[in-house]
């Protein structure tokens, strides 16, 4: 008797649900079509054919030709997807050491400038990327890293989000842990590899998760510190679309979804902590 | 004892500052010693590029269309945002699965949405093709005003999840006990909410507000990606105008205009630190 009260609220998230997937769907849905289903839907879309198009949901025969082809004969598509992967990568495993000894230092230690320091790193946290984008030429362009991988990279592992996230989670565990192994005779290096490494371990796989999204997805600093074509990451690539590339643009997409859309489900609880992280209060 | 500890959080600290201080302190401190010279000669010229930078009339527009911007979103999510928490929290079942819908779009890259935005709103787009049905006159969507309409939707669709996820945290904040109270001195569901809820949802209103605002600026993404360097002047926005400048490499007014752009952040953020600590002192 008392769920009846939920069905309104029910279906009023569902439709929202539903446009909130509705892209992902469609997506997926037009990756399978192929070539020539997909010229007849939207062509005229984005071929800039004349005629109306006639959209459907489903495929009408749907196929993986399209998957094959992205992935054995454009080799545009492989190199820029490796770019990406080598890109993120690169950056995580660095924010995985450097931010994490970081956030250590914050949580556990109560230094002088500790405080000022901190607010220093929020700040550069919130910083859109426009306001370091002059600074950031400045320093790369003398270091001659421009237009190299590790413009990307080296600014990208220096980032201060990852470690306002993991401070708080290393600010969670209970102190008596550490004094208990201090008293055992632990130096501070050992305290923080065997203890607060794997205690803190949530902390640091959820940002590296809130990261993955935000490097998988980079637009600005590519951009802006690459000129050459072969050295740029997929979510430049996407973009450019033809008439002719058409269902590989759609196949593409898709492609690069799909390590984005896999590691949310499969950290969506982690995710969900570092978002509760990320709120600004200390 | 103590001096070793310090000595290991500075330890620790070390490599995460350097970095930060050679990609963005130290070179960021260039940029504001810039902004008071000359381009060519490097004599001083005090505000003068301040003054440029202000007068200059894409720049007004810009800040205009930003600010416009962030006027209409930020309310608009924060409201629908905060509607969507209470109705998810009340929920007996499910509560998980709608949470991952929402946050599903935090792991769609922009790139594959912009594939997406281009088959609904061009001009031969499904949109136009719906209103068709309907004899109404279709048009190129991201060439009018509705550009601005396209950017606000695409922003709320991606951030709603993200600020569900921190309005959740702060409502489950709120003692239980505390309703218990009030119900049994005859408190109805709406005095509970107007007397307990929302006055404890003031902090964290502020800081979801900073987080979204924060978000804003890569709405930039979305704008790009669809519509290029100069998109209608509706989405003309900061973050454009920065990009043509450094296009175009004009290195005096891009420092003028950083070091307002992180002065005006910083302020906003250090008086939200204050604002947090006055809110605990009570």
């Amino acid at each position: 008797m008392r769920q009846r009260k939920y069905v309104p609220v029910y279906i009023a998230l569902g439709m929202m649900g539903l446009v909130m997937a509705l892209p992902v769907l469609m997506m997926i849905s037009n990756s399978v079509m192929g070539g020539q289903e997909l010229k007849e839907a939207y062509g005229a879309v984005l071929g800039g054919a004349p005629g109306k198009l006639s959209a459907r949901l489903l495929p009408v025969y749907p196929t993986l030709k399209p998957y094959v082809e992205l992935l054995l004969d454009s080799p545009d598509f492989f190199v820029m997807f490796w770019n990406s992967v080598g890109q993120v990568f690169s950056i995580l495993a660095g924010q995985t050491v450097v931010g994490t000894m970081a956030a250590w230092a914050f949580a556990r230690y109560e230094f002088r400038g500790r405080k000022i320091l901190f607010l220093v790193y929020m700040i550069l946290m919130v910083m859109p990327f426009q306001v370091t984008m002059v600074s950031s030429y400045l320093v790369l362009s003398r270091l001659s890293l421009m237009d190299s991988h590790l413009s990307l990279i080296l600014p990208g592992i220096f980032s201060t989000f990852p470690v306002f996230i993991m401070e708080k989670f290393f600010r969670g565990i209970p102190g008596e842990v550490f004094e208990a192994a201090k008293v055992d005779g632990a130096g501070e290096l050992a305290v923080f590899l065997k203890i607060g490494i794997p205690l803190g371990s949530p902390g640091i796989i959820s940002a590296l998760i809130l990261n993955f999204l935000e490097y998988w997805n980079a637009v600005e600093a590519p951009m802006t510190f690459l000129k050459t074509k072969a050295k740029m990451p997929l979510s430049l690539y996407l973009p450019e679309i033809t008439a002719d590339q058409m269902s590989a643009s759609f196949t593409a997409s898709v492609i690069m979804m799909l390590p984005a859309v896999l590691g949310f489900l499969w950290g969506r609880d982690y995710l969900q902590k570092g978002i509760e992280a990320s709120g600004l209060r200390e | 004892m103590k001096r070793k500890e310090q000595k290991a959080a500075y330890l620790f600290l070390l490599p995460s500052l350097a970095g930060t201080a050679i990609f963005v302190l130290i070179p960021f401190a260039d940029v504001i010693r810039r902004s008071f010279l000359k381009a060519v000669g490097n004599t001083f010229v005090g505000f003068e590029n301040y003054r440029e930078v202000l007068m200059n009339q894409a720049f007004r527009e810009a800040v205009l269309h930003t600010v416009k911007f962030l006027a209409v979103c930020l309310p608009l999510l924060l409201l629908f945002s905060f509607g969507t928490a209470l109705m998810l929290c009340r929920l007996p079942a499910a509560k998980a699965f709608f949470q991952t819908l929402f946050l599903l779009p935090m792991a769609v890259p922009v790139a594959s949405l912009v594939v997406f935005w281009k088959l609904i709103f061009h001009g031969n787009g499904l949109l136009n093709e719906v209103l068709q049905l309907f004899e109404f006159e279709g048009k190129e969507w991201m060439s009018t005003d509705a550009a601005f309409l396209i950017l606000v939707f695409s922003y709320i669709w991606k951030n709603l999840g993200y600020d569900i996820v921190l309005w959740i945290a702060a409502l489950s904040g709120v003692g239980e006990e505390q309703y218990e109270a009030a119900k049994v001195s005859g408190a109805g569901s709406w005095e509970c909410f107007r007397y307990i809820t929302l006055p404890q949802m003031k902090a964290g209103m502020v800081m979801i507000g900073v987080l979204s605002f924060v978000n804003a600026f890569r709405v930039f993404r979305e704008a790009y990606l669809i519509a290029g360097d100069y998109p209608h002047e509706s989405i003309y926005m900061l973050q454009h105008l920065f990009n043509n400048w450094f296009t175009k490499l004009d290195i005096q007014k891009m420092s003028a205009g950083a070091v307002m752009m992180a002065a005006a952040v910083s302020v906003l953020l250090c008086l939200l630190e204050r604002w947090n600590e006055r809110q605990d002192a009570v």
